[in-house]
């Protein structure tokens, strides 16, 4: 059984459809890119399987129960924990209060202590901007906020959007390596991605998403050497 | 001159009164983010409920937040859950829900005609009650000593609820709800209980207002009328959303309603009031705190 199971989903903003039929698995300790360009349905994906949006068909699995009619906040509390596109911190709260607010879901707050020396570890930087305030960070900071805060929910499947968006090209891999690293401390990741060929080489399956649609799917490495991925997504 | 500084002084100590009932929508816009027009009407029932416990008890009048804190906040908790709730629900893609606003008006003309059923439309005051018409003196000036009782309540209020939004779990909830609604859903926190719970303290704030005004004031199923306009321009003029601004809003137009009398008939005060926030709304519409909903 996949950990998450996405089954023929349809996803509308008012009447206008922007996924079609889409379906999608992630098995426990895997780390799996979805990519496409801009406008794709990518972030729609992402807000469905977080409860944002209700699909108007199909259904959504989590450890084999549907979950596409949850509310957003039953979906965390599950261990489905999505760290937005454009991060979404709360700007005029501190680093250290963004990440507590990341551990508000019951089986986290308890852990919250712990959790947050294991944030710590992993961004040493942000030990030191505890009561800086969000908003006067740099972009690259606020990356690593925005990450520890979805782990402060202690995610059994953490979602990333496009967490390289806007970030210099030194920070971009460092952002990948912190991924790599999260998963290899066993989290499952889905991370949705325009840099296709950093968030290829650290997944192990990917899937192409073209307007709405899975375009193609396979084992990260195959994707990188397909021809229409190199000319379309690598600008081979 | 003195009697320019005791006016002062007195009209800091209604102004906080101002100011704590303006706290209270201040708290509902900051998380719900649109004006609760009922919230005059919020502060008469929180009026109503503090005469009559003060008036079947005897208590003192302070007493009777004990009651009339816990019955507020259930009271508002359980409108916007059944009233307003549904109407957010059904409006989730509009940024400004005006639907809500129309629905906060009803429940204003609701609530004062039902006050006005019940009660009926006399005045009513709490005759002999160990606050009444007591003065302070000090040197050659008198300062009033329920007005004074009512300044520190506003004070307490206010550092309660600080304390409360920045140590608590639920406080942080309900901050980073004003802050980004979504990415707050995408922490695990329920939106729609943290809008049940801002609009319960809002109205709590409401009715610990309604307490301090008990001990001099007149109770009447319209007096939150009086109180409505004058939340909204303090709301404005301290930054929406913000808890200093809003004490400090209220007791500018303390002063300026206590002392202008002095030199101007009252009806150019009034004047004056509203000037002060047209001209807000037109240069400075954040307030005078400057940034967007800082708690
Ligand atoms: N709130 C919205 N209302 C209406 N249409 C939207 C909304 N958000 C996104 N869309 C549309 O849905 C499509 C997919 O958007 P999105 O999921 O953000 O794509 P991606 O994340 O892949 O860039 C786009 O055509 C976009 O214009
Ligand atoms: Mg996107």
């Amino acid at each position: 059984m996949a950990l998450l199971e996405i089954d023929q989903i349809d996803v509308f903003y008012g009447d206008v459809q922007v996924v079609f039929g889409l379906s999608l698995h992630v098995e426990e300790g895997e780390v799996v890119s979805i990519i496409g360009g801009n406008g794709a349905g990518k972030s729609t994906l992402l807000r469905t399987i977080s409860g944002l949006i209700q699909p108007r068909r199909g259904e959504i699995r989590f450890e084999g129960n549907p979950i596409q009619r949850l509310p957003p906040e039953e979906i965390v509390a599950r261990g489905i924990v999505q760290v937005p596109e454009g991060r979404r911190l709360f700007s005029l709260m501190s680093v250290e209060d963004n990440l507590i607010v990341g551990a508000y879901n019951r089986r986290a707050d308890e852990k919250k202590q712990q959790t947050i020396e294991e944030v710590y570890a992993l961004f040493p930087r942000l030990r030191e901007r505890t009561a800086q305030l969000a908003m006067t960070l740099s972009g690259g900071e606020q990356q690593m906020v925005a990450i520890g805060r979805g782990l402060m929910a202690l995610p059994k499947i953490l979602m990333l959007d496009e967490p390289s968006l806007g970030l210099a090209p030194l920070l971009i891999r460092d952002i990948f390596d912190t991924v790599r690293k999260i998963a290899d401390q066993g989290t499952t990741v889905l991370m949705v991605e325009q840099d296709v060929r950093h968030s290829l080489s650290l997944s192990d399956r990917g899937y192409v998403l073209e307007h709405g649609r899975t375009a193609m799917e396979g084992p990260a490495q195959q994707l990188l050497d397909n021809p229409h991925i190199k000319t379309a997504y690598l600008g081979l | 001159m003195l009697f320019i500084i005791e006016d002062t002084i007195n009209g800091i100590l209604m102004g906080s009164i101002y100011g704590l009932a303006a706290l209270g929508l201040t708290v509902i816009f900051g998380v719900l983010k649109v004006i609760n027009f009922a919230h005059g009407s919020l502060l008469m029932v929180g009026m109503y409920v503090a005469y009559w416990a003060v008036l079947l008890t005897g208590m003192h009048p302070y007493l009777s937040l004990v009651v009339v804190v816990p019955v507020m906040f259930v009271f508002g908790y359980l409108l916007q859950d059944i009233l307003i709730k549904p109407i957010f629900k059904s409006e989730k893609e509009v940024r400004e829900p005006i639907t809500v606003i129309i629905v906060t008006t009803g429940v204003w003309y609701i609530l004062d005609n039902l006050a006005l059923l019940i009660f009926g439309p006399q005045y009513r005051n709490i005759q002999d009650n160990p606050l009444r018409g007591k003065m302070l003196e000090i040197g050659d000036m008198m300062v009033s000593v329920p007005k004074l009782w009512g300044f520190f309540t506003a004070l307490a209020t206010a550092l309660v609820i600080y304390l409360f939004l920045r140590k608590t779990r639920m406080g942080r909830a309900v901050r980073a709800t004003s802050l980004d609604r979504d990415a707050a859903s995408l922490q695990g926190i329920n939106q729609y209980r943290i809008y049940n719970i801002a609009f319960g303290m809002g109205t709590a704030v409401a009715g610990v207002a309604g307490v301090t005004l008990v001990p001099f004031y007149n109770v009447f199923p319209t007096v939150g009328v009086l109180f409505d306009i004058k939340c909204f321009i303090i709301v404005v003029l301290g930054g929406l959303g913000s808890i200093g601004g809003a004490l400090l809003g209220g007791m500018i137009i303390g002063v300026i309603e206590s002392v202008g009398p002095q030199f101007m008939t009252a009806t150019w005060t009034e004047a004056i009031v509203y000037a002060l926030f047209l001209a807000f709304l037109f240069l400075k519409p954040s307030g005078l705190f400057g940034v967007k909903y800082d708690w």
